[in-house]
């Protein structure tokens, strides 16, 4: 049912979306806002901070938060090795880890029946 | 700079982080035997490249007020590209890759965060679709708005999950009205951003591949609003 050429489009219309998902967390990613979100925001009232966004004084939600079990991790913080300005190369490593675990998981559990609502 | 986007560890106390990942693992489990009807040779690869693509684009903390900034959560866009079902399936990834790979996101909190996330903000998004699906299958127009509202109200019905998990088991004692007002209103200007992505990606693959994106794809409806399938649809 579909035709070579249809696979053909399919292909590059996929390429072109991978990369354009890995140009945002390669490139784009570097002009992100380093100031705390939504969530991060109402957990950090109250609460009067260091210049590295941590708690030091005053009462807040966050006070409450445990270190993260895998802060050690060599990605962790979306950086490579702790590294400075490695947030593009730690982007491009989690969009190829996120295609492959995804693509994976939905590729294994794809209906095998021929569908017919073409 | 520290870059997080999701909730830590220790905000909820065990009880409750513990109820909602057993809600998460059984949401999750019910997706997955879901999903499989919804992919097939084309759409499991446009399902992991979504994916990817929601995980790049929530790295791009955009600024909402001085001080305050809002990332993308996803919800409508995997809703209208690939369904409730596999789309939830994405979400969850997404943050499971998070916490795991880059310590961004508690352990414990995992099943908080998919809850508000991946089933709430998925599903959410989905019923906003699915109720203006005439509009959005009308024109490109009416699409672009649909996306629009769609993100902006996953965005703050999953920032309500937050809510309420912490009115049940909430560390600290802050004052829930407190909480609930701050969580509205940034979460309603993050809501502003996430409907302008939402309406650009999903504009942007209608313009290209309409027949990639879910919600224009089947004629009729593929489920009602219990999430049950809708009898005489096709395949």
């Amino acid at each position: 049912m579909t035709s070579p050429t249809r696979d053909r489009r399919a292909t590059g219309f996929f390429a072109g979306f991978l990369l354009v998902a890995l140009l945002i967390a390669g490139g784009l990613s570097y002009l992100a806002s380093g100031d705390p979100d939504g969530l991060d925001t109402v957990t950090l009232t109250g609460c009067e901070l260091s210049a590295d966004g941590e708690p030091v004084a005053g009462t807040c939600i966050a006070q409450n938060a445990g270190d993260h079990a895998l802060a050690d991790s060599p990605f962790a913080d979306y950086a490579v090795g702790g590294g400075e300005g490695t947030v593009g190369l730690a982007g491009i490593v989690g969009v190829v880890v996120t295609l492959i675990v995804a693509g994976g998981i939905f590729w294994l559990l794809r209906s095998r029946r021929p569908t017919d609502e073409q | 700079m520290v870059l997080a986007m999701h909730m830590s560890d220790g905000l909820v106390n065990p009880p409750t982080a513990l109820a909602f990942g057993a809600i998460a693992v059984i949401g999750l489990a019910v997706a997955s035997s879901r999903a499989r009807r919804d992919l097939d040779d084309r759409t499991a690869p446009m399902a992991g490249l979504v994916t990817a693509f929601v995980f790049a684009v929530q790295m791009i903390n955009f600024p909402i007020l001085p001080g305050a900034s809002g990332h993308l959560l996803g919800g409508a866009i995997v809703a209208m590209l690939v369904g409730p079902w596999v789309g939830s399936m994405c979400i969850a990834i997404v943050l499971v890759v998070q916490a795991l790979l880059f310590a961004d996101g508690g352990l414990t909190a995992l099943g908080t965060s998919i809850v508000n996330m991946a089933l709430v903000g998925v599903f959410v998004g989905y019923a906003v679709a699915f109720a203006l699906r005439g509009l959005a299958r009308r024109s490109r127009r009416g699409l672009i708005i649909t996306a629009f509202v769609a993100g902006l109200v996953n965005v703050v019905v999953a920032s309500l999950g937050f809510v309420l998990q912490y009115a049940i088991g909430g560390a600290g004692g802050a004052d829930i009205g407190t909480v609930l007002t701050l969580m509205v209103g940034l979460h309603t200007l993050i809501g502003i951003g996430e409907g302008i992505i939402t309406a650009a990606t999903v504009g942007a693959i209608a313009a290209s591949r309409p027949d990639l994106v879910y919600l224009l794809r089947r004629p009729g409806p593929p489920l009602d609003v219990r999430g049950r399938a809708v009898s005489g649809s096709t395949s």
